[in-house]
Parts: structure tokens; C-alpha cells; sequence
């Protein structure tokens, strides 16, 4: 039987020389005369190991990493794929402890096998939460997400399961009484990764999640809006619709239950804002992604004007997960009120990032310090970004707060996506300041003055400190459009920019006067 | 590219023809149009505006809103650097400046020979092991100035 050896084949894989490793352990293998089988399976998350590599064994699965397309010819002279002593060498990949200390249920299939396969998904427990979702009536569905306690996980951590109480109970004045599931998988703040790793190394789950929340609210129809920055997101989503279209999971007749559910992947065109759901609903329908004023909810009056559920890529891959395990089981998961588990994505300046998932509460610190291994560059940890673009900068004595989202409101922080991003002693976070404005006045909607307005004067006063000109002055008035901002906006991107600006005045005063 | 035998019109047509009467089907049809002619050339605007019963200024308005549709033909190949927070703490402002001197384009631009257009893109998911840039669907991490300047070696030789 041939030797099966795992190359992973998400973006970021590929972007460490994935596709040439794969490539080269082919071309050795056939070389020696050894029959091996690559496949390319998910990524596990552990960016700092990519490329991967995994050989089935006996005793389970051996890894090494990362192992650049130069280190191949080494390999085999060591002997590889059988026993092999080399410095890659990572023992069984189940022992690998930043992978062993973590709990995982959203992530737990990803990296086992080949994420496109139907039949890998299967047997994988896939398709168990859809399964007993079939069985159930709509209201039962619901139920169970409600005693979940799942929150969304695209941001504003709003509970899953009241959105879709709403849209069950809204009536549809739509032909067909139609209603919609839209996913949000524009997963634009920067820092995160997770939408991105599930829909490359898990991409059914969403599907499986997407077909209960359609059973849960009564909707046949539901769109994926995919960030155009994903390329490699889109052919994966691309390949299982159209499998599971085939396998009728989804169709007009999904697994022979009579009902209906149809998913239309559709694709953004680099606008930040079109991760907030009013703004992406408007740009599903055609228009510029100008926020719509709520109330009305999207859930009563979205895509169409009718009744909309929009939640995030991961909380709708959590619902395959409650439906499959219980509303108990995954409630009893977290700490506290924050249920479920916490996806961080370690970023930046880090020399072990990549995916965590761990039951909501770890502390920063022990991201940084214990998963992390401390900065890329190897020089002091000074600023951690918390929350995407619109997120908090933290200094060091805010480190030991926990990662959920009520400890972090308690100092002013937010979750988020679960972005965390590392800076190093160099950073400068005048210029951190600066960009967050600067980010801010480019992807503006433009439906409100402070937020429009206030942004383009937020950068020009910035200059102008930065410049030390008038500083007591210009701090001052810097202040003030913040507050303006933050309480005349009508959506969080003006409402949220100040957070950033204000945090890094707050904490790291010395870099605004050198 | 565009084979000359195939008009613009025939492009649209079969753009519109593809996406008509879905929901939102304006997005779907520019993507189309750019997909096989790298923009959307302005006189495809009235051929949409007429199929779909919108104003030329709405059209206008969509493509001026989102970042990544363009009225202008673009370079042989798209480099988008991200200029996001996990790049930049990891040096994405000096390798900016690096792309930009070795380009000698600055971003929305394309370098005079057409091999290249720039553009900034705000995180690639890539967070980890940064900096980021996308050479058309590829994506590259921690890049350098010299793994740039072997990216670009590599699309000369290309071309
Ligand atoms: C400026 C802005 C950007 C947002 N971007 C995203 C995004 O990229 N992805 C996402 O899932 N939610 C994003 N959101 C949150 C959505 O508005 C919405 O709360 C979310 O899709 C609801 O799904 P959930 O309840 O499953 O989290 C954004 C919100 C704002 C204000
Ligand atoms: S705060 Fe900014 S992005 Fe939000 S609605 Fe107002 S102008 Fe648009
Ligand atoms: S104009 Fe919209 S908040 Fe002031
Ligand atoms: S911030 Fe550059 S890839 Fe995410």
C-alpha cells in the first residue's frame, strides 16, 4: 500500500511553498522507487510550522516542519519517508504541544484530511448535526442554539439564537413566504484568519451549518458573500457546493427530506464595509454598501426586504457543531457567559502564530508568551492590537486580562474576530494612530459626517502632532473628534476608529512627542 | 485577453446573459465583464445601464464604491501589498517603499511596460507570517526586499 503523506494546501501553505513541496516529495518518492500517495489536506493552524508535513505510520501520524521545498532532497537523504532522524523532525503530530494544549471543536477536523473530499467529511462525523437538525422541527432547532448560548462569532457577539428566533417569527410577505441565510465571509479585519483556514481546511461544516439555519428559520435559499482577497477560499467553496450539490445536501430535495436549500457564492470587491451586514446586504443587491439605519433589523427586513439571518463564517460552522454534540455540551465549553470556545489568530510580530482555539478566558499573555514564544524579531513585546483594525492597542499592563468578551469591555477593549496582533519595542504608535484614521476615511461609506469627515481631520491633526506643531493644541482637539465619532457615528467603523487612536495616546504618550 | 474577434457587446451579452434576473446581479456582471478584459471598459457602461434599466450613474457609482472594479485596462499581472496591522509589524511600510522605488509606480498605477499595476490591500488572511503581498491569486509570506525583486525577476522573465 502506498505511503500517505499530508501536504497542506490553504493559502497560507502555499504561500511557504506548499504546492513545490508536495511537488519535490512526489518526484523523490518516484526517484527511490517508493509509492507514496501526497494529499493535500487542511491546514491545522500552525502557521509557524507550515509547510506541515505529515506520514501516516502504525502508530498515527509523524510530522515535520516547516519544511521549505529545499529541505526535501535532505529529507529523503535521512531516510525520510521512513524513520527519519532529522533537525524537522516533530514526532507525532498529536504531541505537539502548542497543538496539544488546545480544545478544539470548531477546528477539530481541520488538517486531517483532504478538506474538498465529501466522503472525508463523513467520515469525520460530518453531516451529524444535519442529520438530527432533519428530524427536528424548526422551533426545536432554534431552541438548541438558544440553550447553546452561542454568540456570533463576526464581531458584535450578539446571540445566535435570538437572531434566529426573529427570523423564524418574522413573517415573509416574500413570494413563497421566501427568507434568507446569508453568511458573512468578508472576514475583513486585518490580523484575522479563521474564516479564511475553515472554508480552506473545513469548508462543509459551513455548508452543513448554512442547510440547518435555512431548516431552523424556513429559508431555501442562502449566499455565501466571499471577500475577493480569498482567491483560494473561492475554489474551495466552489468545489463543495457543486460536490454537495451532487451528494443533494443541497438542491431541491436535500437527503431526501423534501426540503429545499440552494447556496450562491458571491464574491466582494474590496470594501471593508461590506462586513458590516446591512452595508454586504446592500452590496448582495447590487448597490454601493451605504450602512441601511437599523431598526428595522436585518433579521425582520434584510436582503430583499425580507426577513434575513447574517451571521459569520464560524458561528455558522458552530451550529453543525451544537446540533451534532447538544446545546450542553457546547455551552458547557466556555467560562463565565462567554460560551463556546474563542478562535484567536496570533499575528504579526510573533514567532509561533497562527490559530488558537481554546475555551473563552485565556489571558493575553499567556497568547503571547506561552503559544506565541514571545516576537518574530526576538526583541520585547511593547503594543497588542486586540480586535481587528477598529480594536484596542494594549501595553504591556494590560496583558494579564482575560480574552472574553466581558473582561475586555471591563477596560474598554474588544474581542472582536479574535485578531491579536504582536508589535515589537520598534513600533511607532503615532504612526499606528495615524493609520487607524487613515484606514478609516478610505473605507468609509460616507452616509455620516463624523465618521467621513471626522476621519479625514483625525489624520491631518495627527500630522500635526506628529509634525509638533501646536501639540497641546491639536491633542485637544484630536480628543474631541473622538468623542464626535464615537458618539455621532451611526455604524462602528467611525464609531470604533477612535479606540485605536485614543488607546495608543492613552498608553504610549512618549511616541507622540519625539 | 480580449481575442478581437469577440466584441464588447458580445462580452456583455454573455455576462448579462449568465447573471440576469438573479438577485444583485450588477456585481456579478461587472466581475464577468473584468474578468475576461482585466476592466470594465466605459463604453460597457450604457450596454449595462440599457439590460438592466439602471442610470449610467448608477453603474458609475457601484464601480466608484468598491475598490476593486477599474474603468482602466490593467497591468499583465496585479500586485496587491497589504499595508494592514500584522504586516506592519512585521516591516510592510519599508517594504512599501522598496516596491514602490523598484516599480517606479505608486499604487492604483501601472509600471509604463504594462507588466504591473499596484494596489493596497488591507490584510490577505496571511496574519501569521507576514509581510504579505498577492501576485495575481498567489499569495507570498514574509516578504522581502530581495524575495520581491525575485518575485519581479521571475514575472520579467515571464513576459
Ligand atoms: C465596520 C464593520 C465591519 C464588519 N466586518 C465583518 C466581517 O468582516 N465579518 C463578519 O462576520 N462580521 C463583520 N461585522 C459584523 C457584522 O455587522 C455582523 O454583526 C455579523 O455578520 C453578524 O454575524 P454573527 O452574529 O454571526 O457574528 C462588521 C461590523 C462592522 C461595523
Ligand atoms: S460610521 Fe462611517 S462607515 Fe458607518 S455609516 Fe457612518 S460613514 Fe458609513
Ligand atoms: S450625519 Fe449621520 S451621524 Fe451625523
Ligand atoms: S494584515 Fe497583512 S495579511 Fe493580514
Amino acid at each position: 500500500m502506498a505511503l500517505r503523506i499530508f501536504v497542506p494546501r490553504d493559502a497560507t501553505a502555499c504561500a511557504l511553498g506548499a504546492d513545490e513541496v508536495a511537488d519535490s516529495i512526489s518526484k523523490g518518492a518516484k526517484g527511490r522507487g517508493t509509492d507514496v500517495e501526497v494529499i493535500r489536506n487542511g491546514s491545522r493552524g500552525a502557521v509557524w510550522l507550515e509547510p506541515l508535513l505529515e506520514i501516516q505510520t502504525d502508530a498515527g501520524r509523524v510530522a515535520f516542519g516547516p519544511v521549505a521545498p529545499g529541505d526535501v532532497p535532505g529529507l529523503f537523504e535521512a531516510g525520510f519517508p521512513g524513520e527519519a532522524d532529522h533537525p524537522l523532525s516533530l514526532g507525532p503530530v498529536d504531541e505537539i504541544p502548542w497543538l496539544a494544549r488546545q480544545q478544539r471543536l470548531t477546528f477539530v477536523r481541520a488538517g486531517l484530511g483532504d478538506p474538498l473530499s465529501l466522503e472525508n467529511y463523513q467520515a469525520l462525523d460530518g453531516f451529524k448535526g444535519l442529520e438530527r437538525a432533519l428530524a427536528l422541527e424548526p422551533q426545536a432547532i432554534v431552541d438548541e442554539i438558544t440553550e447553546s448560548g452561542l454568540r456570533g462569532r463576526g464581531g458584535a457577539a450578539f446571540p445566535t439564537g435570538i437572531k434566529w428566533q426573529t427570523v423564524l417569527d418574522a413573517e415573509s410577505d416574500g413570494e413563497n413566504h421566501q427568507k434568507y441565510i446569508v453568511c458573512n465571509a468578508d472576514e475583513g479585519d486585518s490580523g484575522t484568519f479563521a474564516d479564511r483556514l475553515l472554508m480552506e481546511s473545513d469548508p462543509y461544516q459551513l455548508i452543513e451549518g448554512m442547510i440547518i439555519a435555512g431548516l431552523a428559520v424556513g429559508a431555501s435559499e442562502g449566499f455565501i458573500y466571499l471577500r475577493s482577497e480569498y482567491p483560494h477560499c473561492r475554489k474551495a467553496l466552489e468545489e463543495v457546493i457543486s460536490r454537495a450539490e451532487q451528494a443533494a445536501y443541497l438542491g431541491d430535495n436535500i437527503c431526501g427530506s423534501g426540503k429545499a436549500f440552494r447556496i450562491d457564492l458571491r464574491i466582494g470587491a474590496g470594501a471593508y464595509i461590506c462586513g458590516e451586514e446591512t452595508s454586504l446586504l446592500e452590496s448582495l443587491e447590487g448597490k454601493r454598501g451605504m450602512i441601511r439605519f437599523k431598526p428595522p433589523l436585518p433579521a425582520v427586513k434584510g436582503l430583499m426586504g425580507l426577513p434575513t439571518v447574517v451571521n459569520n463564517v464560524l458561528s455558522l460552522a458552530a451550529v453543525s457543531t451544537v446540533l451534532a454534540k447538544g446545546a450542553a455540551a457546547y455551552r458547557d465549553f466556555g467560562t463565565g457567559r462567554s460560551r463556546g470556545t474563542l478562535t484567536v489568530q496570533l499575528g504579526g510580530n510573533i514567532k509561533r502564530g497562527g490559530l488558537v482555539e481554546l475555551p473563552l478566558g485565556a489571558t493575553v499573555r499567556e497568547l503571547l508568551e506561552d503559544f506565541g514564544g514571545g516576537t518574530a524579531s526576538g526583541r520585547p513585546a511593547r503594543a497588542i492590537q486586540v480586535g481587528g483594525p477598529l480594536g484596542t492597542y494594549l501595553p504591556e499592563s494590560q496583558w494579564d486580562v482575560a480574552l472574553d468578551y466581558e473582561a475586555l469591555a471591563g477596560i474598554g477593549a474588544m474581542l472582536g474576530h479574535g485578531g491579536v496582533v504582536v508589535f515589537d519595542d520598534t513600533v511607532d504608535m503615532a504612526q499606528q494612530a495615524r493609520f487607524a484614521m487613515e484606514f478609516c476615511a478610505g473605507e468609509s461609506c460616507g452616509k455620516c459626517t463624523p465618521c467621513r469627515v471626522g476621519s479625514v481631520r483625525g489624520l491631518e491633526v495627527i500630522d500635526r502632532v506628529i509634525a509638533g506643531r501646536e501639540r497641546e493644541f491639536n491633542l485637544a482637539l484630536l480628543d474631541d473628534l473622538c468623542s464626535t465619532m464615537i458618539d455621532g457615528s451611526l455604524c462602528a467603523m467611525g464609531g470604533l476608529t477612535p479606540y485605536p487612536v485614543r488607546s495608543a495616546l492613552e498608553y504610549f504618550p512618549e511616541d507622540f512627542s519625539r | 485577453m480580449q481575442s478581437s474577434a469577440v466584441s464588447l457587446q458580445e462580452i456583455v451579452d454573455s455576462a448579462l446573459e449568465s447573471h440576469l434576473g438573479k438577485i444583485g446581479a450588477l456585481l456579478p456582471v461587472l466581475y464577468s465583464i473584468q474578468d475576461k478584459l482585466g476592466h470594465v471598459p466605459r463604453q460597457a457602461v450604457p450596454m449595462i445601464a440599457r439590460a438592466m434599466s439602471l442610470s449610467r450613474a448608477e453603474i458609475h457609482g457601484v464601480m466608484s464604491f468598491y475598490h476593486d472594479f477599474r474603468s482602466e485596462p490593467a497591468g499583465e499581472n496585479i500586485i496587491h501589498l497589504c499595508r494592514a496591522e500584522a504586516c506592519q509589524a512585521m516591516g510592510a511600510r519599508k517594504l512599501e517603499q522598496h516596491v514602490i522605488r523598484r516599480l517606479g509606480i505608486g499604487f492604483g498605477e501601472t509600471t509604463a511596460d504594462g507588466l504591473v499595476s499596484l494596489e493596497p490591500v488591507y490584510c490577505l488572511g496571511n496574519c501569521a507570517c507576514t509581510p504579505s503581498i498577492r501576485v495575481n491569486d498567489d499569495i507570498h509570506a514574509r516578504v522581502t526586499a530581495q524575495k520581491f525583486d525575485e518575485i519581479m525577476d521571475c514575472l520579467e522573465a515571464k513576459s
